[in-house]
């Protein structure tokens, strides 16, 4: 079973990379840009059938390597 | 004094720290990564360096190897731990230390001489020194920037739990010393019981006249009693 995982800074937590990014569009003529967070994607493959055993799994990952909880959050879905 | 320094595959200031350590007299152990027991030490070092190549995040994989288990557990017991730059890292991962270090605020890596001074000498690292010394150290970082929330922040400041705030050359704690953005100028931290300490700059590279400096000396002097 396939998952991606996106694990990106929390609101409150400065995002350096994501701010020169959102800078260099802007000056790529982007008039319209209201923001630009950077993060990081995983993705994950178990051999797991039964969907709800398989995302906790991943969340499990996720908590406990994947992401650092004081400073990132993470999202999971399920692939197709 | 029985002190062990653990090596990790990308460590690159380990025998540095040894050579520190020897030469105030520690009877110093080096201890790999893999190995599943730790020698019997008054103080574990984690040295500088890039554990892993700094994948995923600074720290991280190092924070999951074998012999980490055996620190964690000698540090809830006492013993004294020291972690220095990616050694500051590794805690903040494996969770003896709290908060985390981000990218640091230029987006540049930063190797220089900075200046740092010393908020509170009444724990097992900074006896030597007096409060308030400006201490000169080198730092060499990439991710150095001090983060942690508001609540936590306030029990490092109400506890005497920063030891060290990077300061300019007459003392000066201000933004414009600050190298890598860190929250309060912050350089190093304590946990509750003060028995581990993580900090960025790197005292083992100032401990010899003839080489850089001796600043850093007066850390493993006081370690050492």
């Amino acid at each position: 079973m396939k998952f991606s995982v996106i694990v990106t800074l929390k609101k409150d937590v400065l995002d350096p990379q994501g701010k020169v990014v959102s800078q260099t569009l802007k000056n790529m003529g982007i008039k319209n840009l209201n923001l630009v967070r950077q993060g990081k994607f995983f993705e994950i493959d178990i051999d797991e059938t039964d969907p709800i055993k398989a995302e906790n799994q991943v969340r499990v990952m996720s908590e406990k390597l994947l992401s650092n909880q004081i400073i990132e959050d993470f999202k999971i879905s399920r692939a197709k | 004094m029985k002190s062990s320094v653990i090596v990790f595959p990308g460590s690159n200031c380990d025998r540095d720290v040894a050579v520190a350590l020897e030469k105030l007299q520690f009877k110093n152990s080096m201890v790999w990564h893999k190995d599943t027991e730790l020698p019997k030490s008054d103080l574990i070092v984690i040295p500088g360096g890039f554990s892993y190549g700094d994948y995923l995040r600074s720290g991280a994989i190092a924070a999951k190897s074998n012999i980490l288990t055996e620190v964690i557990d000698a540090g809830k017991k006492g013993a004294l731990i020291l972690g220095i730059c990616n050694g500051f890292q590794i805690l903040i991962e494996c969770g003896l230390l709290q908060g985390a270090l981000l990218r640091n605020s230029g987006l540049k890596f930063i190797s220089k001489n900075i200046f740092i001074k010393v908020q509170s000498n009444d724990n097992n690292f900074f006896s030597k020194y007096k409060r308030n010394d400006v201490l000169k150290l080198n730092i060499a970082h990439n991710e150095g920037n001090y983060f942690t929330n508001k609540k936590h922040l306030k029990e490092l400041e109400d506890n005497n739990l920063i030891p060290i705030k990077y300061c300019n050359e007459k003392g000066n704690i201000d933004i414009e010393s600050n190298p890598n953005g860190s929250i309060n100028n912050i350089a190093g931290i304590f946990n509750s019981k003060k028995n581990i300490l993580g900090m960025m700059p790197h005292p083992e590279r100032m401990i010899d006249k003839v080489l850089s400096e001796e600043d850093g000396l007066g850390l493993f002097s006081s370690l050492m009693n």
